[in-house]
């Protein structure tokens, strides 16, 4: 499969070259934020840091201090799906390029993604070393008080892998995949139960 | 305790990588599914190789003391609780307890009934399970009340077969897929969802003792591998990587279908112990 390199911040032109499918492999500054900070930014907040066209990564690392210094010692994405709520708001107003997670988004976020020009990354759940690697630079750290997998890291990222998953044309693999195992698991209720030895 | 603790976090058990190995083997070259699949095995040996968390979120922990009362137990649940301090000022656990009253984190993986420590009184060598189970696959158990109208679930096995399907069509991606399902048939509220996350602790090559929950275990299987979800909810043709069902006793009144989720990444290994609690075994 091809691999389209990509930095992030990402320019309007990459955004509106993307289709779900894609693989993509990212670099440049990206930002964690998961429950809290998505309440904090949709509730009016103002953002610690501009974040047009940077990539919004779900994701509550495992971060501990070496010599003064921030180590990211594990990365992987969390569930997306409860960032729903806040997400189609924040995209709004806040103008991210993209949003990376795992799992998936639904409609309301669907539609802010086509309408402000964003795409969803899906990377993999659970990959915690493997992303953690591509991580290269602790930046910052913002609203440290909700604590540690809360707060707002902004980080520099070489060659993250990631697939899109939602595009900023409307369509929605996940959408897809929800469709059509329905309809598998019809066909598996019109069957029954025996037992075999 | 810190030793058996830190390998949960960042040693994922044998059984689990081979049944990954062999989902990778199965899927479809250049698919969306192998590739997930294999960053999965690149980041799985990478964690056991650097001794660090194979997932970021390191999930709460569970423990399960079996043997004869006494001492030892005392002993061991406070060598648990330092362990989990330590192993969390380490970097090896997550922060990942949060007081619900205050919404305050409490830094150190202690709470109010955190962690979890079970006795079992047990005539015999004591022995220690550990699991550390993720938050995202811990939203995706559920409980079904059978009869259940929506799903034509009845009182039987066949009703067992819709409630778990459907369980799985329900998380999708959501829980880490591929995923193992742990299931209680019966029970209460509150014992199934206990009895249906100790499945998880079964080996996945193991075989159940009763002919009936086999053979459930392999249809239920063989059927959400059909259903296409796929690696992390993306497609393909490995959802789950396995079944392990349960049953307790139900009141009359009674039945109830539990599924605890787990992700891929299923921590979890059981150790015996000497008279002194060291580990003498890993099982």
């Amino acid at each position: 499969m091809d691999i389209k390199h990509i930095t992030s911040p990402l320019q309007h032109n990459v955004i509106k070259g993307l289709a779900v499918g894609d693989m993509v492999s990212i670099s440049g500054r990206i930002v964690t934020g998961r429950d809290q900070i998505h309440k904090y930014l949709a509730s009016g907040n103002k953002s610690p840091i501009d974040l047009s066209g940077l990539v919004i990564y779900h994701c509550g690392p495992v971060v501990i201090k070496e010599k003064g210094r921030w180590k990211i010692t594990a990365a992987g994405p969390t569930t997306s799906m409860r960032e729903e709520p806040y997400q189609a708001e924040i995209i709004s107003k806040l103008r991210p390029g993209a949003i990376m997670g795992k799992g998936g988004m639904g409609d309301k976020t669907r539609k802010a993604l086509s309408e402000c020009g964003g795409v969803y990354f899906h990377a993999v759940g659970g990959a915690a070393q493997y992303l953690a690697e591509c991580i290269v630079k602790v930046e910052g750290v913002y609203l440290e008080e909700f604590g540690q997998p809360e707060s707002m890291w902004v980080l520099t990222v070489k060659d993250l892998p990631a697939l899109v998953t939602m595009d900023a044309h409307g369509n929605s693999l996940h959408d897809h995949i929800l469709n059509d195992s329905s309809k598998r698991l019809e066909e598996l209720f019109s069957q029954r139960f025996n037992v075999k030895k | 305790m810190y030793d058996l603790i830190r390998k949960t976090s960042t040693v994922l058990p044998e059984d689990v990588v081979l049944a990954v190995k062999k989902a990778l083997a199965r899927e479809g070259s250049g698919s969306i599914a192998k590739t997930t699949l294999d960053i999965i095995l690149k980041s799985i040996a990478l964690s056991s190789q650097k001794s660090l968390p194979i997932c970021q979120d390191t999930g709460t922990v569970l423990a399960i003391i079996e043997g004869r009362p006494g001492k030892l137990v005392f002993h061991l649940e406070k060598q648990i609780i330092n362990g989990i301090k330590k192993l969390t000022n380490e970097g090896i656990l997550r922060q990942n307890c949060v007081c619900p009253l205050t919404e305050k984190n409490t830094l150190n993986n202690t709470g109010m009934h955190v962690p979890q420590i079970h006795f079992e009184p047990v005539n015999g060598p004591t022995r220690i399970s550990i699991m550390l189970k993720g938050g995202g696959s811990e939203n995706m158990s559920t409980q079904y009340s059978l009869p259940h109208s929506k799903l034509q679930a009845g009182r039987d096995m066949e009703g067992v077969r819709r409630c778990v399907l459907d369980a799985v069509f329900q998380a999708q991606g959501k829980g880490c897929a591929p995923g193992i399902l742990g299931v209680c048939i019966g029970g209460d509220r509150a014992s199934g969802y206990f009895i249906a996350k100790k499945q998880l602790f079964r080996k996945l090559n193991d075989k159940n003792p009763s002919p009936l929950l086999a053979s459930l275990e392999r249809t239920i299987l063989k059927e959400a591998n059909e259903m296409g979800i796929g690696p992390m909810g993306l497609g393909g043709k490995t959802t789950l990587l396995g079944v392990k069902i349960g049953y307790a006793g139900r009141h009359p009144a009674c039945y109830f279908v539990t599924v605890s989720y787990s992700c891929w990444a299923t921590r979890r290994y059981v150790v015996e112990l000497t008279e002194k609690g060291d580990i003498k075994k890993w099982i």
